[in-house]
């Protein structure tokens, strides 16, 4: 038995070490448990309540709440179009998020490719909000894709994209590509220059050499890039209010609405945990997916 | 290939910067509908310096970042310390509680702070924000912390112990000066996550006391002036400068060449 393995289990039957443990970790677990655990447990109580809870009326228990999607059609077109939303923005950034990390890994090197790795990644951690803005800038009637536009016919008619299906999935595509090519990247730049170089000396094309290569073995980094959009940009509600003024209503928008405008808390709750659970179904399911890869290389 | 890839690269690189070129411009320019051409002029940061409930919202934004850095590497360090150098039962089961504040979507989050907050009577304002942020911030800094313990040496303490050293000692003497690379770069990204948090803020603001990004969201949808894209610019400077920090620090992206 080494030296360190001893320690720890001498250190496991100590109680002075189990106290010692204990004490480092109730600070931050306690914090979480303040902030974020039992929030949610007071969310799914709330979510069988009949009506927000006011102090000296008694609390009347339902499922109403969850039988919503019954009860209000709309919700199922708000729902789908959510979905709608995030297949079509996780959609793009597969499509440029792939290519840009395979020209990043393999057509890039040196200091060039760490510059335009940052440069990359840079946008990703300024403020989601302000860049959502920019694009208001860019998207919105006199502004500079309209101002572009007429430098060469100045005859169009005037041009807006604000508010409309199409910004909502600039905005996003632009918000959640630089996890795609993270991701993607890291998959790519693990790709061994032999293995291409083997597959062109048996004659493989250039297509040959990304269905049968390089796009199985970025699969790793797609899903797990894929994950990483699909699932905040289907509770996005920033995004589709500024970029889709009334057309953007989504699941994120209504649950919004209900704490902030209809103040109906309850079913409030009841819809975010809806989405809660297909989120932990689409994590579920992906875990397993990826775990299977693991096993297979 | 290689020129058909770089090209790609360089549109990409194009597409994610134009938006943010172009606000930025702007915030230059003298017509307060945007109206190009444009006129060059230091107007709209000048009338930012007057904006007294934007500029309060800046200064509440900056205190809650500080105070968050401080706390959630605090406690996420001494987390993180548990969790990678002692063994115990439930080790795993308290890894995995750490990816419910990254997963779960703010929106989420934030909604059921709210609740939960009006129910206990916590309330909302600056002091359930801070709750918030350091909440969302613990998660990455137990990450990196740990990241950074892994690639040192646990026998150093252990040979620090093994020498008469008790483990809080140890702890100052050896370990703690050999994370303080890590432990910048958590203070550094604990500071970023709160800083550009907004939708946790914007369900835990009273309509007195909002960050930044609340008073730049209420701003845009009330109808707004170039005075947004200047406060907006210097955010985008500062959070760029962190990050670029960040990534010296921890080689963020660095050689991962390895022709």
């Amino acid at each position: 038995m080494s030296l360190a393995s001893e320690v720890k289990t001498k250190g496991r039957r100590r109680p002075s070490a189990s106290w010692a443990t204990a004490a480092l970790l109730t600070p931050a677990y306690g914090w979480l448990t303040l902030a974020v655990f039992l929030p949610l447990c007071a969310m799914l109580f709330f979510s069988f309540l009949k009506r927000s809870p006011i102090p000296g009326r008694p609390l009347l228990f339902t499922i109403d709440n969850y039988l919503a999607f019954i009860k209000r059609p709309y919700l199922f077109d708000v729902a789908w179009r959510s979905i709608e939303i995030g297949l079509w923005t996780t959609g793009l950034c597969v499509l440029v998020g792939l290519p840009a990390a395979l020209a990043l890994a393999r057509a890039t090197s040196g200091r060039s490719k760490h510059i335009l790795f940052l440069l990359i990644i840079l946008p990703f951690w300024t403020n989601g909000l302000v860049r959502v803005f920019s694009w208001t800038m860019v998207l919105r009637e006199g502004g500079v894709l309209d101002f572009a536009l007429h430098l060469f016919m100045p005859s169009a008619p005037t041009f807006s994209l604000l508010y409309s299906f199409p910004a909502i999935i600039i905005g996003l595509v632009h918000a959640y590509l630089p996890y795609m090519v993270l991701t993607c990247y890291l998959s790519a730049s693990a790709i061994e220059d032999s293995y291409i170089e083997a597959a062109r000396s048996l004659g493989a094309r250039t297509p040959t050499v990304f269905w049968k290569i390089l796009l199985p073995l970025c699969l790793p980094g797609l899903i797990s890039g894929s994950i990483l959009i699909f699932v905040p940009v289907i509770g996005s509600f920033m995004e589709p209010r500024i970029l889709g003024g009334r057309i953007g209503v989504t699941m994120g928008t209504v649950i919004e609405d209900q704490f902030t405008a209809a103040f109906n808390w309850p079913l409030g709750a009841a819809l975010s945990f809806t989405m809660l659970a297909v989120v932990l179904l689409i994590f579920a399911a992906s875990s397993r997916v990826l775990a299977g890869r693991g096993t297979i290389q | 290939m290689i020129a058909l890839g770089r090209a790609f690269l360089a549109a990409t690189i194009f597409f994610l910067y134009l938006p943010i070129v172009v606000m930025v411009a702007l915030a230059f320019n003298a017509s307060p509908l945007y109206t190009l051409p444009f006129q060059l002029t230091f107007h709209w940061f000048v009338v930012l310096a007057n904006n007294g409930p934007l500029l309060s919202a800046t200064y509440n934004s900056l205190l809650i970042a500080v105070a968050t850095s401080i706390l959630a590497t605090a406690v996420g360090t001494l987390a993180s310390l548990a969790l990678n150098r002692r063994s115990f039962r439930g080790q795993s089961l308290l890894k995995v509680l750490l990816l419910p504040p990254i997963a779960i979507p703010w929106l989420i989050t934030g909604t059921a702070m709210l609740v939960f907050f009006f129910w206990t009577g916590i309330g909302r304002g600056l002091h359930a924000m801070l709750i918030g942020h350091v909440a969302l911030a613990i998660p990455y800094v137990v990450l990196i912390i740990g990241t950074g313990m892994q690639t040192l040496r646990a026998d150093l303490e252990e040979a620090a112990m093994s020498m008469g050293s008790t483990p809080v000692h140890a702890f100052f003497a050896v370990t703690l000066p050999l994370l303080a690379p890590s432990i910048i770069a958590a203070l550094l990204f604990a500071f970023a996550v709160s800083l550009d948090q907004f939708v946790v803020s914007y369900f835990l603001a009273t309509p007195g006391v909002s960050t930044l990004p609340v008073e730049i969201y209420t701003s845009i949808r009330k109808g707004f002036t170039p005075e947004i894209n200047a406060i907006s610019a210097i955010f985008l400077a500062v959070s760029a400068i962190l990050v670029l920090i960040f990534a010296q620090l921890s080689n963020l992206g660095g050689n991962r060449d390895r022709h």
